[in-house]
């Protein structure tokens, strides 16, 4: 057993298991919206705001924006332990990564809650 | 006559390590890359390289021809010669103790991580413990595994940790002990390889089926492990 602090959820297989299920989110998430645009191909504004203001939404857009931080946070969590040899450098990234990634979440939330 | 070009190095007296062309004549006929070696030695006695029962199942001379890991004893040179050119390497990811010897300590200590061995706590019985057919079939296609080391060093997870991912090789092995009936130590196995490194550091290359000397497939192996663990855990 290699024991790790830093990956999602200290467990190779809940982390395996995270990212495919994010991965599928994602996917179906990306389909509907493109379902969207092609369902909608005079798409104006009130339609728009209309669909983001709906609640089932709002909530399908954050678990794909949590879903998105999630599967990112576990590929480069991967990517650092792959190539950054140097401990230091490694911590500096992944610091960056979640700050990045939390960020991103909040901010996401602000967008969504703000139409 | 073939062009062949052996990679040299001796830590003793070499700052870096080198290539060395060599022209062998293989009288027209289409040689294993091991009877080229044997050739290469009679020009250049100082050359260092494994090998031993020369029939592909001791497992001691892999080695990269033309960029790809094989058994070179049972590798035609027709096979991996480019335009009548032959590139020998040693395996890559390993250190180098001489010319194409490498040091498998890191490839070994993965394989005794795995525990390699038939675990039972039962009692033994009077004669030996007893398999269905179909409990054994379960492990063809696992046993035959030489330890060559020609997958796990071509392997890209295995280059970049190969202190923590156990490897192909190994865990070709993990599984075939996971799945023995006469087995029964499967959730300490299981327990320790619950990590995102022994096991799940494996990206699905499959670099490993493609150079197998055996035709084994540890890809499908590893889809096993995490099947079971999976099976386990949630």
């Amino acid at each position: 057993m290699v024991t790790n602090i830093t990956n999602f959820g200290r467990s190779g297989l809940s982390d395996w298991l995270m990212q495919r299920v994010t991965a599928v989110i994602l996917l179906v998430y990306t389909l509907f919206l493109v379902g969207f645009f092609l369902g909608n191909s005079d798409l104006d504004y009130l339609t728009w705001t209309a669909l983001f203001q709906a609640t089932w939404m709002r909530i399908f857009s954050l678990l794909a924006l949590v879903s998105l931080a999630a599967h990112a946070w576990i590929g480069l969590w991967t990517v650092s332990t792959d190539y950054l040899k140097p401990t230091g450098i490694r911590l500096v990234f992944q610091a960056v990564v979640a700050l990045a990634l939390f960020a991103f979440v909040v901010w996401g939330v602000q967008l969504l809650w703000g139409v | 006559m073939l062009q062949v070009s052996v990679y040299r190095y001796n830590p003793e007296t070499d700052k870096a390590p080198y290539m060395k062309d060599f022209e062998i004549d293989t009288q027209g006929k289409d040689l294993m890359v091991l009877d080229i070696l044997h050739l290469v030695k009679e020009q250049d006695s100082g050359m260092a390289y494994r090998r031993s029962c020369r029939e592909g199942v001791c497992g001691s001379d892999g080695m990269n021809m033309n960029g790809k890991n094989g058994l070179a004893c049972i590798t035609p040179v027709s096979e991996v010669a480019k335009n009548n050119k032959l590139v020998l390497r040693p395996l890559p990811g390993l250190p180098v103790i001489r010319d194409l010897v490498v040091d498998m300590t890191l490839f070994y200590q993965q394989y005794e991580r795995i525990q390699p061995y038939l675990i039972n706590d039962t009692p033994a019985p009077a004669i030996e413990r007893l398999q269905s057919p179909e409990e054994r079939d379960k492990l063809d296609g696992l046993y035959e595994c030489i330890l060559c080391a020609c997958c796990s060093t071509s392997c890209p997870s295995f280059w970049w940790n190969p202190d923590k991912f156990v490897g192909p090789s190994g865990l070709l092995q993990a599984y075939r002990f996971l799945i023995d009936s006469r087995d029964t130590a499967t959730r300490e196995r299981l327990s320790e390889l619950d990590d995102p490194f022994s096991v799940f550091r494996c990206r699905g290359i499959m670099n490993c089926v493609a150079v197998c000397p055996k035709g084994l497939n540890p890809t499908r192996a590893i889809g096993h492990i995490r099947d079971m663990l999976l099976a386990n855990a949630t």
